[in-house]
């Protein structure tokens, strides 16, 4: 006798439609243009895997891509270490724990192109805060719509100022994890505070960490808003992410078989390179 | 390893204790001398693990000293205090190797790879993990983790003292025996001061020379389980002690006479003192004979435990259990019961108040 | 009521986890399942509540097949090891919970959350939260919850193996008195000999995955049907070891032998497996130790009121088990007096010949 039966799929049902409209609909769409070349009125000439090459071989996009990776790789090298930092050097008990954890959550709850305009502000060199300061203070020149050394700098900071805070609240949630008995134990064994991070602290926020690397990296990938506001990608091209450079062709050229060609190609990179993180950081647990 | 004395030790929880009840431990003096086994045993809530934390230096007690070999240890933090110890629930280095596990404590003293490994061998071997030493420790099972905890230890030559809290917790039942009987030996090879914090009495009772019973944070026994076991001090330690516990059941004193249900019942000796308060005579269910003569009881209740029977009656409104091997009365009848007078003992609030009997006897 | 199972099993993959397994358990007393971990109790009693689905067989709750019925709809109540309670809700609020659900009057669900409080001496606690609890207290709230409730079918799978030695003790004592007259099948699974023992009723003893043998506690105890039955009924572990009948002589290895008697004299001669309880093999010779034996003791443990002494003799390992507390000398060489007459003696296949 079998008592099994298929109703279960479905509650499964609204969630597959969900993701139908969500993502394979226009996910198609961007597959279709991505293959023709269109002028409007609604004709279509095929064009096959050209978009593709023209991508592929442009240097353009090598430049935005090369300027992406090293977006995404300077600000996973501060974002990480750093957040796990603050995150050890939080109470763990008492009345600052949430003190803390509300000041660390904040920069997170504002909207992103707040976040660009509010340090837009903040760094003009004549009236903004931080710009002042600089300029009239320190006497440094610091203008980021004329260096690209700052206008990167300002990126770079702008983002680790607002999402440092989640890799420190997931560090902290898995520190916080960790029983009593295991710093008792160390101690006993002698182990010095390194020792103590290397393989208590570490290997028990490994799995959170991992959530907190692709998470970082696919966000920054991706980044758009803030430089955009910020910069706007200049001065010149120095800040133009790939994402900034998408829109420029896709907007503001209006080549959409390109464009269409370029979010393809990108959303395959950043599905390899999570792909890659991913399988990279978690073998271990598999065998 | 090193001798340990507990002087006029108390602690309390409050900042300003005032009544006795606001100590989670009593004052408490003992001496625990070099390479001894013992054991803390005691219900939850008794103190056992206060008293386990101020030993190893986790906790500073409110008063008292706690001496290792005649020197101060009390305001030392446990690494300086040279102890090993094994909790409830095993510790493992995730991402180490069982040996580096076990290498551990002896590298953060910065010994020599010769004197790691050789320690190390001796005992993997004594824990019987030698074809496990090169496997990750992340994926043994719980009993496997927690020989890893107790072998790291171990491992140091010169602890002054291991102790283990509960070790047994996550250990399947049937594989509890074993790390029971394990510990036991290890305990005869290595010859360290170990001392067993532990509720369960075949834990204690095993493993330890000499117990420490404690009660509301309080010793109320130390001996050997001999000891516990045929002269119980106090009347917790008969009814912790044994299954099913000592009997004990509420008297009156007239002329130096025990009289339960108006008869007098011989006890192993003379009554010491005058006693004022709660009296109740203690003896254990093995000592009591189902017959024709002595105290008559109604059976409330027969169970059979296959190699023998508990009894359990009721006389004068108190509960007698009394072990019968053969066969039992009926439930509902009448019986007469008689209790072993060398067995039998007279307890004041709680504390024994009879002579022991001379070893002729 | 009576709760029966024909022929069910439990298949997970390709293996059968629960072989064929026909049980009828009735109410009035309690049905123990015992087993070691592992051997299918939890498991068996998933099948029964409904929570696992059968691979194969039938449940039957008063003649009427349950099946294809839902847990929620076979009116059982579970305990389980660990102290389940729902933590935002006092304990008042934790009893009345399934009689809320049933939607019993209010006036009526009151008394029957006092009564139940009060058997398991949870009345001044009432007004408590579980984490505000001690561990037992919070398991006789798991437990009052499933007394308050009306059950046709109540499941303790290992209530107590959590909790301190004594409590334990004094639960288990109660147990049999609380639930008696409630009218519903009782089925407790341990892998305590001790515990079936002293729960008494009716036991099954479980082994990898099946049911060995089935009847009242002590019968089977003193009555086991094969060798497995013996050994998961036994604790400490009972005594076998091959032995040689030649006419009215019996012969263990080193040299140990004796004169048969009672059914076993009536064995033909062969190769047999022995077994003897742990409590008949004593330190000291006493009326009925008629053979003497002597071993190198390896482990000795001290459980209270009495002593074992596990020791090597010949190719075997043996336990001795006695009242009081002895301590032996490990690894001296010690004497033993064994009762041959409470010698099960067991075919080669496993099955009981005398």
């Amino acid at each position: 006798m079998k008592t099994e039966n298929n109703k279960g799929w479905f509650f499964v049902l609204p969630v597959l439609i969900l993701v139908a409209f969500n993502a394979l609909i226009p996910m198609m769409t961007v597959v279709n243009y991505s293959v023709q070349e269109t002028f409007g009125d609604n004709v279509f000439f095929w064009q096959g895997l050209d978009w593709f090459e023209q991508i592929l071989r442009s240097d353009r996009f090598h430049a935005a891509l090369g300027r992406q990776f090293l977006f995404t790789f300077l600000i996973l090298i501060i974002e990480i270490p750093l957040g796990i930092a603050i995150a050890l050097a939080m109470p763990r008990k008492g009345f600052w724990v949430p003190v803390c954890l509300v000041t660390m959550a904040l920069p997170m709850l504002i909207p992103w192109n707040v976040v660009g305009a509010m340090w837009n502000i903040f760094t003009l060199p004549d009236i903004g805060l931080l710009g002042y300061f600089f300029n009239h203070v320190l006497g440094i020149e610091y203008n980021m719509t004329q260096s690209p050394l700052a206008a990167w700098m300002t990126i770079v900071t702008m983002d680790v100022w607002h999402w440092t805070s989640l890799v420190v609240l997931l560090a902290y949630a898995g520190l916080v994890s960790i029983p009593d008995a295991y710093y008792q134990a160390a101690k006993i064994d002698g182990a010095s505070n390194w020792s103590v991070f290397r393989y208590i602290q570490l290997p028990k926020m490994k799995n959170v960490l991992t959530i907190a690397i692709l998470l970082r990296f696919m966000d920054s990938f991706n980044i758009y808003t803030e430089p955009f506001v910020l910069t706007g990608g200049g001065p010149g091209n120095s800040t133009t992410l790939l994402s900034i450079d998408l829109v420029k062709i896709a907007l503001g050229q209006f080549d959409l078989g390109p464009a269409a060609a370029m979010s393809l190609i990108y959303f395959a990179i950043t599905l390899l390179v999570s792909w890659l993180f991913y399988t990279l950081m978690t073998k271990d647990d598999l065998n | 390893m090193a001798k340990i004395t507990l002087s006029k030790l108390r602690h309390s929880y409050y900042p300003n204790p005032s009544s006795p009840s606001d100590y989670a431990l009593k004052e408490i003096d003992l001496d625990w001398s070099d390479g001894g086994a013992y054991a803390l045993l005691g219900p939850s809530g008794c103190g056992k693990s206060t008293l386990l934390n101020i030993i190893s230096g986790l906790l500073v007690p409110s008063e008292g000293r706690i001496l290792f070999d005649g020197q101060d240890v009390t305001e030392l933090t446990p690494d300086k205090r040279n102890i090993a110890q094994v909790f409830q629930f095993p510790v493992i280095y995730d991402t180490m190797t069982v040996y580096d596990n076990l290498a551990f404590p002896l590298r953060n003293r910065g010994r020599d790879e010769e004197t790691v490994r050789a320690r190390v061998m001796a005992i993997a071997e004594m824990l019987e993990v030698t074809d496990m030493l090169d496997q990750k420790a992340a994926g043994l099972s719980p009993d496997n983790k927690q020989k890893i905890s107790m072998g790291r230890g171990l491992v140091r030559e010169d602890v002054n003292v291991v102790m283990f809290d509960e070790p047994l917790t996550v250990i399947d039942p049937h594989l509890k025996w074993k790390l029971r009987s394990k510990l036991k030996e290890l305990h005869q090879r290595v010859k360290a001061t170990m001392i067993y914090v532990t509720h369960d009495q075949t834990e204690a009772l095993t493993f330890a020379d000499q117990v420490v019973v404690m009660q509301d944070g309080e010793v109320v026994q130390i001996g050997t389980p001999v000891e516990l076991f045929e002269r119980p001090a106090h009347t917790f330690v008969g009814h912790f002690i044994g299954s099913p516990g000592m009997n004990v059941l509420p008297c009156e004193v007239q002329g130096g006479q025990a009289l339960l249900a108006g008869q007098a019942v011989p006890l192993e000796g003379a009554i010491t003192g005058t006693p004022s308060g709660k009296t109740e005579i203690g003896v254990r269910p093995e000592f009591v004979t189902i017959g024709d003569a002595g105290l008559a009881a109604t059976v409330t209740k027969v169970s059979d435990l296959g190699r023998h029977m508990v009894v359990e009656c009721d006389l004068a409104g108190a509960r007698v259990n009394a072990v019968v091997n053969g066969s039992a009365p009926d439930k509902g009848g009448t019986v007469h019961l008689s209790f072993r007078p060398d067995q039998t003992r007279l307890y004041v609030d709680g504390w024994i108040a009879t002579q022991a009997q001379e070893a002729a006897a | 009521m009576a709760l029966e199972l024909r022929q069910v099993t439990k298949r997970v993959g390709g293996d059968l986890h629960i072989k064929p397994v026909s049980l009828t358990l009735e109410t009035g007393h309690f049905n123990v399942l015992l087993g070691a971990t592992g051997s299918g109790k939890t498991s068996l009693i998933k099948l029964m509540a409904g929570l696992d689905p059968i691979a194969d067989g039938s449940v039957m709750m008063d003649g009427t097949d349950v099946t294809k019925l839902s847990t929620q709809k076979r009116k059982i109540s579970l305990v389980h090891q660990f102290f389940i309670n729902y933590p935002h809700m006092t304990v008042r609020e934790n009893i009345a919970s399934p009689l809320k659900v049933a939607g019993m009057a209010k006036s009526e669900l009151e008394g029957r959350v006092e009564e139940a409080a009060s058997l398991l001496q949870l009345g001044p606690m009432l007004d408590r939260r579980p984490h505000e609890l001690s561990g037992g207290q919070q398991q006789r709230c798991a437990l009052a919850r499933a007394i308050a409730k009306e059950s046709r079918a109540v499941f303790l799978d290992e209530p107590l193996a959590n909790l301190d030695y004594k409590l334990r003790e004094e639960l288990r004592a109660q147990l049999p008195e609380l639930f008696a007259g409630r009218g519903a099948v009782v089925v407790y699974a341990t892998s305590e000999p001790e515990e079936a023992l002293m729960l008494g009723g009716e036991t099954a003893l479980m082994d990898d995955g099946r049911v060995t043998q089935f009847g009242t506690t002590a019968d089977i105890y003193r009555n086991p049907e094969n060798v497995q039955a013996a050994a998961v009924f036994s604790d400490p572990p009972i005594n076998t070891a091959p032995v040689v009948k030649q006419g009215d002589q019996v012969m263990l290895n080193a040299g140990v032998s004796w004169s048969v008697s009672g059914a076993a004299a009536g064995l033909s001669d062969g190769d047999y497996t022995i077994a003897i309880r742990p409590h008949h093999v004593l330190p000291v010779a006493t009326d009925h130790t008629q053979v003497r034996m002597s071993g190198r003791v390896q482990v000795t443990e001290l459980t209270g009121s009495e002593s074992s002494a596990h020791f090597e003799m010949g190719q075997g390992s043996w336990v001795s088990l006695s009242h009081g507390v002895h301590p032996y000398e490990v690894g001296a060489l010690h004497e033993f007096h064994m009762n041959p007459s409470e010698c099960y003696f067991f075919a080669p296949d496993g099955t009981r010949v005398a």
